[in-house]
């Protein structure tokens, strides 16, 4: 018990104390201990499922599913509180926001990490959604933290779009309750869901099938699917580029992991009827749309952070098109894709955040000659650009694979659409990428003090991932898959 | 069976929801500023009413509170709150008009029907009561996210929202006896938090374009990037 509730109560207790801490620089500092300790306690809360298995109580539950999306969260939270230390010392200093912004800022960002937590780690729906709602409300004062009034207009499209996403989420939560009303013998627990899922059969395919619609319209603004992901650019490219590196690598993965929960549900109330692959169907149709469009985004970009920011748009489209697929494979290479794809664009928002101080600007026009301004910082940005395009050896590659052979046996034609868009997205971010990098650099440009070990760190573990993936990862992927899909790839 | 069948104390939960799904048009109508933060109040008195109605008609004691706080929250200190920052905006003469306000009350009561061709499949399980309830209370979630949709003021729009928090709350009270009680708590806190933002929202909005108007709010579109 104290192993689940250590990860979850270290970033609690790290908003109480940060939002008392007057000083930049020691709240920069606490932020990263904070941190380091969430990850470590993660870490034991491994360790420990991983010798005794899945563990379930009336408001936790871990199992394979979210014990490595828990690792994950802590461990992309440790790797940009680390980076986010002098980078924001720095913009604190440069004056683009006040002592007071910095201790609410800290304080948010262990709110954040306390709402990803805990909406991975409860057994109960409700409990879910009051989680990610706490996300949106701990990231909204965020991003309008410089108080520009593109920074103001992105959070209130942020919150006003988000807000009422995750309320019609919560409609459809109501719906499941009254389902498991009717079938289940204790009412109190109609929405926990380790019972639900047993009894999912009893749910009636009717209500659980108009729930899901409202779920995955709710759930799925937050995922940032097409044509709900207005606020996903604005959001990414206005806040401060920690929070663009969590929102990306963590927000989308968590939203996308309640979509998951939702389907799982849905899938075994309906599993008898006619329309047994509903839920399946509407997350590859969300999915492809959204995978598609954002590649085509990609091309009209100007600013650097809106441009990863559709990146972002396209795997998580690419994802929910993956598990609305649905068999082992598709499941298995979903699961894989949300860990890379978390590590890689985290790592790339980070080296984003120095290469923007470095030119003095967002718009890509004005971003030159990284490399030779700063090599650490441009091949960063070019080994980072070159990983989430999908390049092998790195893990985007292989877990991309994995989707395309999948589509390949169930939806053949469909792997042409995957291409084409796999393709669009490539050249997307390559014409833009190219003279950032590579061009001449301006005379004046400066190096700036950049600290690239979270993102060799990063990049290194999705190489790693595109090499050989460690035994207990796959056996946890492998379980997840059966949760999902029912059977075991493996 | 018939409406007549049941007792009072549900025929009067059902009145309330009506009831409830009339402010909602009265939301959606009302012009002037402080008049719809009035009719919010009431909204809010409406359904915390109906919840205690269906703790007595249930007899479950945790509905009792969740009236009290659905009372406190929605029906004093929101109202109270939007009104504190309206005079202190000094928008307390604004009045907004729609464009075309017989094309709004049509699309509204358009949702309202569509909201119980929705539920339609759900009274199936149910008493014909329950259906009535889930469809009022989707036709208030509906109503509310038309008036963000309709009205430019950013005052007006946080109405909507809460007012689509209203009819999350109907849902949950009528149609399932509540959400336990942990639920209940966290949507509760989760209301207060937001409402609390978005009165700092406003006078970071205000400060940033000088008005609440959030048409105004367009500077980030793909289209000005092409320029």
């Amino acid at each position: 018990m104290t192993t689940i509730l250590l990860p979850l109560l270290t970033p609690l207790a790290g908003i109480f104390v940060l939002i008392f801490i007057r000083s930049v620089a020691i709240a920069g500092w606490v932020n990263l201990v904070v941190s380091i300790v969430t990850f470590l306690a993660s870490l034991s809360l491994a360790l420990h499922i991983f010798k005794v298995g899945p563990w379930a109580s009336e408001m936790l539950h871990v199992d394979a599913l979210n014990v490595y999306l828990i690792l994950l969260t802590a461990f992309i939270g440790m790797s940009t509180s680390i980076f986010s230390r002098p980078y924001m010392t720095y913009v604190c200093d440069q004056g683009m926001t006040t002592p007071a912004g910095m201790r609410l800022y800290h304080a948010m960002y262990q709110g954040f990490m306390f709402t990803m937590l805990l909406a991975l780690t409860t057994n109960n729906l409700g409990v879910m959604w009051v989680a990610l709602e706490g996300a949106t409300l701990a990231t909204v004062l965020l991003v309008s933290l410089y108080r520009t009034p593109e920074a103001v207009e992105a959070a209130w499209k942020y919150f006003i779009l988000c807000g009422v996403g995750i309320a019609l989420a919560l409609f459809g939560t109501v719906l499941v309750y009254f389902a498991a009303q009717h079938s289940l013998s204790d009412v109190s627990q109609g929405l926990t869901w380790t019972v639900l899922y047993q009894q999912a059969s009893t749910l009636d395919p009717t209500v659980m099938s108009i729930a899901f619609v409202f779920l995955l319209v709710g759930y799925g603004t937050k995922v940032g699917l097409v044509p709900l992901h207005q606020w996903l650019p604005d959001a990414h490219s206005e806040g401060p580029t920690p929070m663009s590196a969590v929102l990306s690598g963590l927000l989308l993965n968590v939203a996308l992991y309640a979509v998951v929960r939702m389907k799982m549900l849905t899938d075994g109330a309906l599993a008898g009827t006619d329309n047994y692959d509903l839920a399946g169907h509407m997350l590859m149709g969300f999915g492809l749309v959204s995978f598609l469009v954002a590649g085509l985004f990609l091309h009209s970009q100007r600013d650097i952070k809106r441009m990863f920011s559709y990146s972002s748009i396209e795997h998580m489209g690419l994802m929910t098109f993956a598990f609305g697929i649905g068999g082992p494979l598709a499941t298995f290479g979903a699961l894989l894709h949300m860990l890379v794809h978390s590590l890689t664009k985290s790592a790339i928002f980070i080296t984003v955040g120095h290469a923007a101080h470095i030119a003095g600007t967002q718009a890509i026009d004005h971003i030159r000659g990284l490399i030779r301004t700063q090599p650490a910082v441009g091949w960063g940005l070019l080994i980072g650009v070159v990983a989430i395009a999908g390049f092998p050896p790195f893990g985007v590659f292989t877990s991309e694979f994995l989707l395309l052979t999948a589509t390949m046996e169930t939806w053949p034609w469909l792997t042409v659409a995957l291409l084409v868009g796999l393709a669009v997205a490539f050249a997307g971010l390559f014409r833009h990428l190219h003279p950032m990098v590579y061009s001449a650099a301006p005379e004046d440009q400066q190096a700036v003090p950049a600290n690239m070990i979270p993102v060799a760190v990063h990049l290194a573990l999705v190489l790693w991932l595109g090499l050989a993936i460690p035994p207990f990862l796959s056996s946890w992927l492998d379980q997840a898959t059966q949760l999902i899909s029912g059977e075991h790839l493996l | 069976m018939t409406l007549l069948n049941l007792s009072l104390l549900e025929q009067a939960v059902l009145l309330l929801a009506a009831l409830v799904l009339f402010t909602s048009f009265a939301l959606l109508s009302q012009n002037r500023l402080v008049a719809s933060i009035h009719i919010f109040a009431w909204q809010g008195a409406l359904v915390g009413s109906l919840t205690a109605l269906v703790a007595a008609a249930g007899g479950d004691s945790h509905l009792y509170i969740s009236a009290a706080m659905t009372f406190v929250l929605k029906a004093l200190f929101i109202p109270w709150m939007l009104h504190r920052l309206v005079r202190r905006l000094e928008l307390d003469r604004h009045v907004g008009v729609l464009a075309h306000p017989a094309l709004v009350m049509i699309a509204g009561a358009t949702l309202v029907i569509f909201s119980y061709w929705v539920s339609l499949p759900i009274g199936r399980l149910e008493l014909a009561a329950t259906r009535n309830i889930v469809a009022i209370s989707l036709a208030v979630v509906l109503l509310g996210l038309l008036i963000m949709v309709v009205r430019h003021t950013a005052v007006i729009q946080v109405i909507g929202f809460m007012s689509m928090e209203n009819g999350l709350f109907l849902a949950a009270v009528a149609a399932t006896r509540g959400m336990p009680f942990v639920v209940e708590l966290g949507v509760a806190f989760d209301v207060l938090v937001a409402a609390i933002l978005f009165g700092v929202f406003f006078l970071q909005i205000r400060e940033s374009i000088d008005t609440l108007d959030v048409d105004q709010l367009n500077r980030l579109t793909e289209r000005e990037e092409d320029r």
